[in-house]
């Protein structure tokens, strides 16, 4: 049986003349990962900070664990671990004198304080380092400690807040691999980033939030389904060829077609992928035309949500 | 996972209880850092002995303070000076440490936990009084190096002390409540601009009487110079006190304008950091 961890419901919080969340739901079943997706400013961090107890919000209700946010914000807090947008380690001690601190912070005594730190070292690949002054550890490494100080009382609910921006590949790796096994364990997780990549791979739903309202709430296959159809690309040699481009893949597209003189490319969508492919191909022999390169695309999460952005812009400057 | 529940803070009895293991996690944190960093701490010193230096060897020689001629008594005049500044500059250390870990987003992880609020900016508080006082200790044994004398009892030398802690310990509520206003460490670093003048225009180098009128009123009614010609009396060094109330009432003046800072300062501290969740 599944139950609701961490539910919101008509969430909204104003700063003096804008609404950072007008309305917004949410919902993660236990043991599961949940997605916020959404651009810089959209909401994300102010659901967090509302959802650990951080900030105060003025309209609709929240519960994670079982207890109100706002009217039992002490029994909350006993079963939430936050990794915030910086790591909110002491650089001057050691992994383990943090671990041991955040430890007595969470209020254990000192022996389980340091049982807990060793067993967390361990967890989270940190034994080796351990004495040494986290100040001098790589970001994958902070981070992974950071991860470690927020699940010394094995939360029920973690909160990621863009657990890997600035973090190299390595970095955001490891970062992953911890998360994975968490949520393996059981653990509620509720993380945001503006990385598709990072919420293909991790989540098991996707939240995608934007001007503080709900746009989508999906699984990460089922964003890209929404997105339909293939895609056929070409990609100009010479970018003066675009026009004759976009004319070769408007005669075999079914939708927009879409010039990116960035590239140089067009793309479109297509609903016989390889007819399309071949009368592409075809037309470019016949008109002449050089092409660097031409492929069939499935869509990706970042397309999906570009769209998805995009459209509420266009609502917006219409009103 | 029973065994890692925290255990219960219901009772009254029991929420002192784990409020002081809190303070006393936030003040051992403190001290791992002094151990870690004696660098620091130097610095934290380097400044006062520079001044030390200057005042009284590059200076003082023309310093004529007690009106028997320049560079006379200067070391025991400017010596309980230099310890009142060094309590009057330490603030903005606290400053600095506390608009750090609300940047780093230390204060928001420990907000996100299970422990006393109160922690942080106490736990601050007490562990930067402790700090001050092993700097006192320190500026006191290079004072004594150079030849400068407490020629005041056992009881009025260590009152002395208490008196100095005490101004430190109301500006460091002024530290904290400045540390959670500021944007940044970088602007938390700005505030030395507005110590250093706190600091100097005081009875802290030169008396009040020798400075243009306006601003020897000013340096007069500085708590700076309140707590300076307190310990100089205790200490049994040179006064050159004034005629204005606060210089003729010294004793008195620093023993209340901490009380009126840390009344002051103490509740707005408290409500910017209960502040932070709006």
């Amino acid at each position: 049986m599944t139950t609701t961890t961490v539910e919101a419901v008509g969430l909204g919080k104003r700063y003096k003349d804008t609404a950072a969340l007008d309305g917004f739901d949410l919902a993660a079943e236990s043991g599961t990962v949940l997605g916020l997706l959404g651009p810089n400013g959209a909401g994300k961090t102010t659901t967090v900070r509302i959802l650990t107890t951080l900030l105060r919000f003025d309209t609709g209700r929240a519960a994670v664990a079982g207890f109100d946010v706002a009217k039992d914000a002490r029994q909350v807090r006993r079963r939430i671990g936050l990794t915030g947008q910086q790591t909110a380690i002491d650089d001057l001690l050691t992994a383990r004198q943090n671990l041991v601190l955040f430890g007595k912070l969470f209020r254990l005594n000192k022996s389980r304080a340091r049982e807990r730190a060793e067993e967390l070292l361990g967890q989270f690949g940190l034994t080796e380092a351990a004495d040494r002054q986290a100040k001098g550890f790589s970001g994958g490494m902070k981070r992974r400690l950071d991860l470690a100080a927020s699940m010394i009382l094995a939360p029920q609910v973690l909160f990621l807040d863009e657990p890997t921006t600035g973090l190299d590949p390595a970095g955001r790796r490891e970062v992953w691999d911890a998360v994975s096994g968490l949520a393996a364990d059981g653990t509620t997780v509720v993380l945001t980033t503006h990385y598709l990549d990072e919420a293909d791979r991790l989540c098991d739903r996707i939240a995608v939030i934007d001007h503080g309202r709900n746009l989508v709430d999906d699984t990460p296959a089922g964003l890209k389904r929404r997105m339909g159809a293939d895609r056929l690309e070409i990609v100009a040699a010479d970018p003066a060829d675009l026009p004759a481009l976009e004319r070769v893949v408007a005669a075999v597209a079914e939708g927009d077609v879409v010039a990116d003189e960035a590239g140089p490319s067009v793309s479109a969508p297509v609903k016989d992928p390889v007819a399309a492919l071949t009368a592409a191909a075809t037309a470019l022999q016949d008109q002449k035309i050089a092409a660097a390169d031409i492929g069939l695309r499935r869509p990706t999460l970042d397309e999906a949500f570009l769209e998805l952005i995009g459209g509420t812009d266009q609502k917006e400057a219409q009103q | 996972m029973t065994a890692l529940a925290p255990l219960p803070d219901e009772t009254f009895a029991g929420r002192v209880k784990w409020t002081l293991h809190d303070y006393r996690a936030i003040v051992g944190q403190e001290f791992t850092h002094l151990w870690r960093q004696p660098a620091n701490f130097a610095w934290a010193l380097g400044f006062p002995i520079v001044m030390v230096l200057l005042f009284v060897y590059v200076f003082g020689s023309a310093m004529d303070v007690t009106g028997q001629g320049a560079g006379v008594d200067y070391v025991a005049y400017a010596m309980p000076g230099m310890f009142a500044m060094t309590m009057a500059f330490g603030f903005t250390n606290t400053a600095w440490a506390v608009a750090e870990m609300k940047e780093k987003g230390f204060i928001d992880r420990v907000r996100s936990m299970p422990m006393a609020s109160s922690a942080v900016v106490v736990g601050r508080n007490i562990a930067d009084t402790i700090h001050a006082a092993v700097d006192l200790l320190v500026l006191f044994l290079i004072a004594l190096a150079i030849g400068w004398r407490s020629e005041g009892t056992l009881w009025e030398t260590l009152g002395a002390f208490a008196i100095l802690i005490w101004l430190r310990f109301a500006l460091i509520w002024v530290g904290i409540w400045m540390g959670l206003m500021v944007k940044g460490v970088e602007q938390a670093g700005n505030l030395f601009a507005l110590a250093f003048p706190f600091g100097m225009v005081s009875s802290v180098f030169t008396p009040p009487e020798l400075m243009p009128s306006w601003l020897g009123a000013i340096a007069a009614w500085n708590p700076v110079s309140a707590t300076a010609t307190a310990i100089r009396e205790l200490f049994g060094n040179p006064v050159a006190a004034g005629t204005s109330w606060p210089e003729q009432h010294a004793l008195l003046a620093a023993i209340v304008w901490p009380l009126v800072i840390t009344a002051i300062f103490l509740p707005l501290g408290v409500r910017r950091f209960r502040n932070l969740g709006r």
